[in-house]
């Protein structure tokens, strides 16, 4: 294939990547891993390069919109960081002397995981029991504005999201994805940090996680430019859009339709993985 | 009760301040990319990709000195590595801007919190990590 006609391909299917993955909350790089090794045969470290860039493109390009819906919490963003940092560059170190069968088998895993909780109705489970010890300590209790003036929130089980974090930041190293589903366990789930707080605060701390393990991989030769160019602009492009359409659509139906692609590109990618086709 | 609502005015200028660095460079870097995108299809449009095997030592651009070099040849591909590098270096600018506001704050633990994860990811920058 000449460069040209993979750049546009690439180009074409990282938009859609982007725009449907923006649309869905799924994020761009689950779908564009696939797109690449299973559709095009890229080695699956040269997608995982390409992958974590769009991944700090689109997290940082969103952040100036993010800002007029909801607030981050810079201290929970920063405190999980040190999680998330460390175990993100852990993941990007071992994933090179792992087998490219073993990766695609995970990745189909969190695939199908992610694709679940993108179907499942979030409960908002946050209150303003302000008992943890820990949250005290680290200051991590908030406010929110609402219609009807600020609202506090209190923050729980601070240990057991920092080790969900911990598990985020591995996957999101060894993939070179924003592994946003797993985050969403630990800030909602565990951790019971209201919605308005926890998507803001997960995508600012989707961009350092990536970087952290993007220069592992920009060292390790994992980010081809003739790769990367094509996917940062499309998925970024495509993301940028389906930001403006998310506002005035309703995504129901399209989370189901879609949620059944992405468990069908789960199971391909766990049987080329297991067949050693990858 | 209006000292909170200071607070939140205050610290939502901040994060509009930082939403805005944040497009800025990711602005900057997709232009970078755009341009090094352009050259490089205009020069090598029609040669044969080859990616099926990973090979760590292909395009020779791995390190910020070789992205540099090949950035005063003018090669389109390591022009795309510098966008992609100005891009890396957006959310960092980020933690860098947090540890200030939290010194300004004089909230020392997350001036030492911020400053680990800066120095984590400092520390991924030597190449010590890839062997």
């Amino acid at each position: 294939m000449s460069v040209l006609l993979f750049t546009f391909i690439v180009l074409a299917g990282a938009f859609l990547a982007g725009l449907v993955g923006s649309l869905t909350g799924l994020g761009g790089g689950v779908i564009i891993i696939p797109l690449l090794t299973l559709a095009l045969g890229v080695d699956i470290h040269y997608a995982i390069g390409a992958s974590i860039v769009s991944v700090i493109a689109t997290s940082s390009g969103s952040a100036a919109a993010y800002v007029k819906e909801g607030i981050t919490n810079i201290r929970i963003g920063m405190f999980l960081e040190v999680a998330t940092t460390v175990s993100a560059v852990i993941g990007a170190v071992i994933t090179v002397y792992l087998n490219p069968g073993f990766i695609a088998v995970v990745f189909g895993l969190i695939l199908l995981f992610s694709a679940a909780m993108m179907v499942i109705k979030k409960v908002d489970r946050s209150d303003n029991d302000t008992s943890g010890k820990l949250a005290v300590f680290l200051k991590l209790n908030g406010t929110y504005p609402t219609e009807n003036g600020a609202k506090n929130y209190a923050v729980h089980r601070v240990a057991g999201g920092f080790v969900m974090m911990f598990f985020a930041g591995i996957i999101s190293g060894l993939l070179g994805i924003g592994s946003g589903a797993l985050k969403v366990i630990a800030m909602d789930n565990i951790m019971r940090i209201p919605f308005k707080v926890s998507t803001t605060t997960s995508n600012f701390m989707m961009g350092v996680t990536a970087a952290a393990s993007a220069i592992v991989y920009l060292h390790r030769g994992q980010i081809d430019p003739g790769i990367a160019m094509p996917v940062t602009i499309g998925v970024l492009t495509g993301a940028t859009i389906g930001s403006k359409i998310l506002v005035r659509t309703k995504t129901d139906k399209l989370k189901v339709v879609f949620a059944v692609v992405v468990t069908f590109l789960a199971l391909q990618m766990i049987y080329n993985g297991l067949s050693g086709k990858l | 009760m209006s000292s909170i609502r200071k607070n939140f005015f205050a610290d939502r200028d901040i994060q509009l301040i930082l939403g805005t660095l944040l497009r800025v460079g990711v602005i900057a870097s997709m232009s970078v990319v755009l341009v090094g995108g352009f050259l490089y299809l205009l020069s090598d449009h029609a040669m044969q990709i080859d990616y099926r095997v990973f090979n760590p030592n292909k395009s020779g651009l791995s390190s910020i000195p070789a992205i540099f070099i090949g950035l005063r040849e003018l090669d389109p591909k390591a022009i795309i590595q510098f966008g992609t590098l100005l891009l890396i270096f957006t959310p960092v600018a980020r933690v860098v801007f947090s540890i200030f506001s939290f010194l300004i704050e004089r909230d020392y633990l997350y001036v030492l919190i911020g400053s680990f994860v800066l120095l984590v990811i400092l520390y991924s920058l030597s190449d010590k990590l890839v062997g």
